[in-house]
């Protein structure tokens, strides 16, 4: 826990303000306020996090269809975030992307993703760039334990061996893709075993701890910086709510995220390590707690007042001239 | 006949033609819904409720739950269609199509020809399809064009529960290669359905209504589109033929062609983008064919040339809804 009192108030904030934007979204959604597909990030904050708090704006992450998190933690404007969630015409992507395609080429978010296992081919060209560029940028692919058994995403990952580019695959393992387990549709020991075969050097962790995340990936993107080539890891998590919103999650074990959210939870591991440790007390972060729930609010009011698209704007963006 | 839904259809469909033919086999993503989870299998039945029941009945053998692999589901299908199966096959959401692309254009389809007859391929690629559920770019699509467009696919498109039953007993059956497109906003869309054996024929239209002013074309969703534009209008006079042509290939040219004959107008409403698309297919075979009974230009009401929107205002300006096409049927009728 090599980490400055400021990085651990960010890292902390960070992480809470995924929970709370995600809460939010769990309890309008029920309300019907917020339309279309949005599959929420709660209960992996501690990867999305750990992992963009080692990365600078000028590197790069694809996300995928549970993106908000990847979204906050790559440093996305929330209220931004949040009216492009509304449908609103000064959404992020002035409403037309919504939840699954938000997307902040200012900060290096290369867009969330409606299509499993569409991002790792696209961080590979990311990461293409950025080593023809030569400015030891890199890129990143968060993916789902589903998502490794796409195609696209074995190829990119050969690809970015071959070429020796400064790519990173994160697979977040949280046990199911919608509702089949990781364990059926992926034959081989674990993804990681799997990666490794690509001839890429690859990790497995702990995805609830956020000192684990941290400083696992320090490493990887160090190493990816210099030179090395590609690396992967893959993570153990979990999701607190279902696959999509309205999911009845039958397919869970009956105490399964019950118990998660009581032993699993990477805000509360995270908060009583750093008490334990003496390096922030519970009120340094229940000061961050208010201030993030009050962001949120705030977000909330001005997403639920701001004005929706013009029907114009159906057209426009297509292209860059036409 | 019994009342039932689209999707219960699809699904005793399935049940049925499981039942005759023990070549008939299901896989895709989630369609035992469950496999490998503490509370599963057959937790769930398709995203959309579809497969439910089939791995109670059938069991792991026939109905199989596939990782996220598109391209690995429709090759494997077209495999095992070649080598005897009937495989009915689930891509979750058309705009996956994308990955699956060389299976469907270069493999299945074309397999019967390449090989001089030899080959049949008598797979089904179910698939949900269309925009309005705000489900934004890569997931409202509507791809019907394109895989009408490739020589060896047949394509379905049933805009009724009876339809979604009576087509897919015949894509089952059929010996060639089916896309069948599921519209995912009519799977709670109630109707009467035949009981036991009911199969409707590839490349025969429904005629949805009678008129004579004008005649309208559609499939899937837009059909009830049209009914309702074309009774908002019915008090001023004007009556419309209404054309579902249930398949989009093989097409029931003839139906459309009589029609337009006997109305001299013609509008073709489609949810995809203008170009290159199934309205402008059709509005090519009537300019083509009966050019001298049109009193009025062939129209088309369909998206623009952009994707799908997210946000339910711009998803309302991309599709065609019936007071758009009834604006364009006063302007075909009252064209001089
Ligand atoms: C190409 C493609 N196939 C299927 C889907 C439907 N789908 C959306 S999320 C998902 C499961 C993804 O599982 P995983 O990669 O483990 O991510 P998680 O949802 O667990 O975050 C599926 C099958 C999709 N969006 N894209
Ligand atoms: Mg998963």
């Amino acid at each position: 826990m090599q980490l400055a009192r400021e990085e651990l108030e960010q890292a902390y904030r960070q992480m809470k303000t995924i929970r709370e934007f995600e809460d939010h979204l769990h309890r309008e959604i029920a309300k019907g306020t917020i339309g279309g597909f949005t599959h929420l990030y709660g209960g992996q904050e501690a990867v999305a996090v750990g992992v963009c708090e080692n990365l600078r704006d000028t590197d790069y992450i694809t996300s995928t269809h549970r993106g908000h998190g990847h979204c906050i933690a790559k440093g996305c404007d929330v209220k931004g975030m949040m009216k492009e969630l509304y449908g609103r015409a000064d959404g992020l992507c002035k409403g037309k992307g919504g939840s699954m395609h938000v997307a902040d080429m200012d900060v290096g978010m290369l867009g969330a993703n409606g299509i499993v296992g569409g991002g790792p081919p696209l961080a590979t060209g990311a990461a293409l760039a950025a080593k023809l560029d030569g400015n030891g940028g890199v890129a990143l692919s968060f993916g789902g334990d589903g998502s490794c058994n796409q195609g696209p995403v074995f190829e990119s990952m050969n690809i970015a061996a071959i070429l020796n580019l400064p790519s990173i695959y994160v697979y977040e393992n949280n046990r199911y893709s919608e509702h089949t387990g990781a364990s059926y549709v992926i034959a081989s020991e674990s993804i990681a075993s799997r990666v490794e075969g690509f001839g890429i050097h690859t990790v497995k962790a702990n995805g609830f701890d956020f000192f684990e995340v941290h400083e696992v990936m320090k490493e990887l993107i160090a190493r990816c910086r210099e030179g090395n080539g590609p690396c992967a890891v893959e993570f153990e998590t979990t999701r607190f709510y279902g696959h999509f919103e309205g999911d009845p999650q039958n397919y869970r074990g009956p105490d399964e995220v019950k118990n998660d959210r009581e032993n699993n939870d990477c805000v509360k591991i995270f908060r009583s390590k750093v008490t334990e440790a003496g390096l922030l007390s519970d009120e340094d972060l229940d000061k961050i707690d208010n201030e993030v729930i009050s962001l949120i609010e705030t977000s909330a009011e001005e997403a639920a007042a701001a004005p929706v698209p013009s029907p114009e704007e159906v057209t426009t963006d297509v292209y860059v001239s036409y | 006949m019994a009342k039932m839904s689209y999707r219960e259809a699809l699904t005793e469909t399935l049940h049925q033609e499981m039942a005759n033919d023990e070549n008939v086999i299901v896989m895709g993503e989630d369609v035992v819904g469950g496999t490998g989870s503490p509370g599963g299998p057959e937790a769930i039945g398709g995203v959309f409720g579809v497969t439910g029941g089939l791995f109670g009945k059938f069991g792991a053998e026939r109905v199989i739950d596939m990782p996220i692999s598109e391209a690995g589901i429709a090759g494997t299908a077209a495999g095992a269609a070649l080598a005897g199966k009937r495989p009915v096959a689930e891509i979750m959401f058309a705009d996956f199509m994308g990955l699956c692309m060389d299976q469907l254009m270069n493999q299945a389809a074309k397999f019967r020809y390449m090989f001089g007859g030899k080959a049949t391929c008598p797979m089904v690629l179910r698939t949900s399809y269309g925009a309005g559920m705000q489900a934004a770019s890569q997931h409202s699509q509507s791809p019907h064009p394109m895989v009408t467009a490739i020589p060896g696919l047949k394509v379905a498109m049933p805009s009724t529960a009876a339809d979604a039953k009576g087509l897919l007993t015949t894509a089952i059956r059929d010996d060639d290669p089916v896309i069948f497109f599921e519209h995912k906003t009519l799977y709670g869309l109630q109707g009467e359905v035949p009981e036991g054996d009911y199969l409707v024929p590839f490349g025969k239209a429904r005629i949805v209504s009678e008129g004579n002013d004008c005649t309208l074309v559609a499939t899937g969703r837009m059909v009830s589109f049209c009914e309702d534009a074309a009774n908002a209008l019915s008090a001023d006079g004007i009556s419309c033929d209404i054309i579902d042509p249930r398949t989009t290939s093989p097409l029931d040219e003839d139906a459309i062609l009589d029609s337009v004959e006997k109305t001299g107008r013609l509008i073709v409403v489609d949810e995809t983008p203008p170009r290159c698309s199934f309205a402008a297919d059709i509005a090519a075979l009537a300019a083509s064919e009966v050019f001298s009974s049109l009193k009025a230009p062939i129209k088309t009401v369909t998206g623009p040339h952009s994707p799908v929107p997210f946000a339910k205002e711009l998803e309302a300006a991309f599709l065609p809804s019936p007071v758009k096409i009834k604006t364009v049927i006063e302007q075909t009728v009252n064209f001089s």
